[in-house]
């Protein structure tokens, strides 16, 4: 589903992914873990078309499209989903308007026709109350004075919203105490655990991986996938640490 | 009839005396606005859609009064908003204006507050957007009178710009005479911020419409309270829109 070979990027003229190969086939939920600085975040901004973000060589295919030669808002509408480490505010636009305008303008780019205003409203409501978020937070301009772990639910609700096909997650752990994890965890399931979908999981500790359970765990190092295995390669590396893991 | 003011007066260093000189004779005279006290009153100006607007208005707000003028300011070649208030003891007066333009447009909302009396309050909260080479300026001025003591000024100020030749002038003043007084200004000129526009992005929106939902973010909570503000939020909407 989603194919990453040979990938090599900089940021600022500085490299950082150095020939990451990658391949998550449908109904598959991938995570990635790695040490600080070793291009875990970068990895999820290239694939989401950050400008700053220059793929200097490889390919990266979604579907067999060439997910590298569309714009974000094109990888989006193709069903790609971006969940940030670090969401971003937007003050005086409210979640319901910024949700809705951004699901309606990827159903006009798919043919779908759009969501009026009652279906929306009726959905987001729904998805907010799976995911534990009261629902007039969805009123509030996007993400503004939320705290680390409302943004994140707030990330969930917008992906169940938007029910993509393939999600790459950065770092949607952190900021999270235990009982808003199990609450993400199940969302995550719930939403992309399916024949058709994929998840890339980028995480820095193990135990997102109790409550949605990857297909396989990678472990990236300087800007290559340096080991791959079964879950138990997260169990390892949260025993031994990257650097005993990644030798 | 008044003589064509020139550019070495300050509440006209940034206007455009050509496209002035053709509306003066109608608005040498400044209209004349005067809330009686204890009064409310709110108005909506809106533009007319002709390339030159001018309006030029006298306030007087009585004791205990409450002022609410709400303003949009979209002329495609000069569009000017001037305003000498005049607040008596305890009256209130708010303005929530925005300069809107692209092309080669001057905009500039030009206003004096004069806190005369005790305990007035005023907020002026300001926003331009500016696109192609227009030029949009805030003048203005708080003067607070010797015995206007508890007098309460705030003026907020920003101006977002979208293209290299844009121009922004922001310039708040104060002249304050009494010593027990609050007065407060902020003024900001800045871009469209790269993190929201790749956020906006990354959930489907193209770059028009992800520019168009942060300019109204920016643009719109200024008429938040406004009664029966529908269509100046219309108009401020298709007036982003045609900036970007």
């Amino acid at each position: 589903m989603l194919r990453i070979e040979n990938l090599h990027a900089t940021v600022a003229g500085k490299p950082i992914l150095n020939g990451l190969t990658l391949s998550v086939p449908a109904g598959e939920v991938h995570a990635i873990m790695g040490p600080n600085g070793a291009g875990k975040s970068t990895l999820a901004y290239v694939l989401g078309g950050r400008p700053g973000y220059d793929v200097t060589d490889g390919t990266v295919t979604f579907d067999g499209q060439n997910l590298l030669a569309i714009a974000p808002h094109e990888r989006a509408a193709a069903g790609l989903f971006l969940g940030f480490q670090y969401p971003v505010e937007i003050p005086g636009v409210s979640s319901l308007q910024f949700v809705r305008e951004a699901l309606n303008t990827q159903r006009r780019a798919r043919g779908e026709p759009e969501l009026s205003g009652a279906e929306f409203i009726r959905l987001a409501k729904a998805e907010a109350a799976e995911l534990g978020m009261d629902a007039e937070m969805l009123k509030r301009p996007v993400n503004l004075g939320f705290s680390g772990g409302e943004k994140k639910r707030s990330e969930m609700v917008q992906m169940g919203i938007m029910r993509p096909r393939f999600a790459v997650l950065d770092e949607t752990d952190s900021g999270l105490d235990i009982d808003a994890l199990r609450t993400v965890g199940a969302g995550i399931n719930r939403i992309m655990r399916a024949p058709d979908k994929g998840v890339l999981l980028i995480t820095h500790y193990q135990r997102l991986l109790d409550y949605v359970k990857p297909d396989k765990v990678h472990v990236l190092s300087k800007g290559r996938i340096v080991r791959s295995g079964g879950p138990e390669l997260a169990h390892e590396l949260e025993r031994e640490g990257y650097a005993e893991a990644a030798a | 009839m008044t003589a064509l003011p020139t550019r070495k007066l300050e509440a006209f260093r940034y206007a455009d005396i050509d496209a002035l000189a053709s509306v003066w004779s109608e608005l040498a005279q400044p209209e004349h606005v005067k809330i009686a006290a204890q009064q409310k009153l709110q108005q909506i100006w809106l533009p007319n859609g002709e390339e030159i607007e001018v309006r030029r208005a006298e306030i007087i707000v009585e004791a205990g009064a409450e002022f609410a003028l709400f303003a949009l300011n979209t002329a495609t070649e000069y569009g000017r908003i001037e305003l000498d208030v005049t607040l008596r003891e305890g009256s209130h007066f708010t303005l929530n204006a925005a300069n809107i333009g692209a092309g080669t447009s001057t905009l500039e909302i030009v206003t004096t507050v004069r806190h005369a009396e005790l305990s007035a309050v005023s907020r002026q909260c300001i926003r331009s957007v500016l696109g192609g080479t227009a030029t949009g300026s805030y003048l203005g001025k708080v003067a607070v009178a010797r015995d206007a003591q508890h007098s309460d000024g705030e003026q907020s100020v920003k101006a977002m710009l979208l293209d290299r030749g844009a121009t922004a002038n922001c310039k708040p003043e104060l002249e304050i005479y009494a010593d027990d007084v609050k007065c407060a200004h902020g003024a900001t000129v800045g871009e469209l911020d790269a993190d929201q526009l790749f956020y906006a992005m990354s959930r489907g929106l193209d770059p028009a419409a992800a520019k168009a939902l942060l300019l109204e973010g920016f643009v719109m909570g200024l008429w938040d309270d406004a009664q029966d503000g529908d269509a100046i939020r219309a108009a401020a909407r298709s007036a982003l829109r045609s900036v970007t």
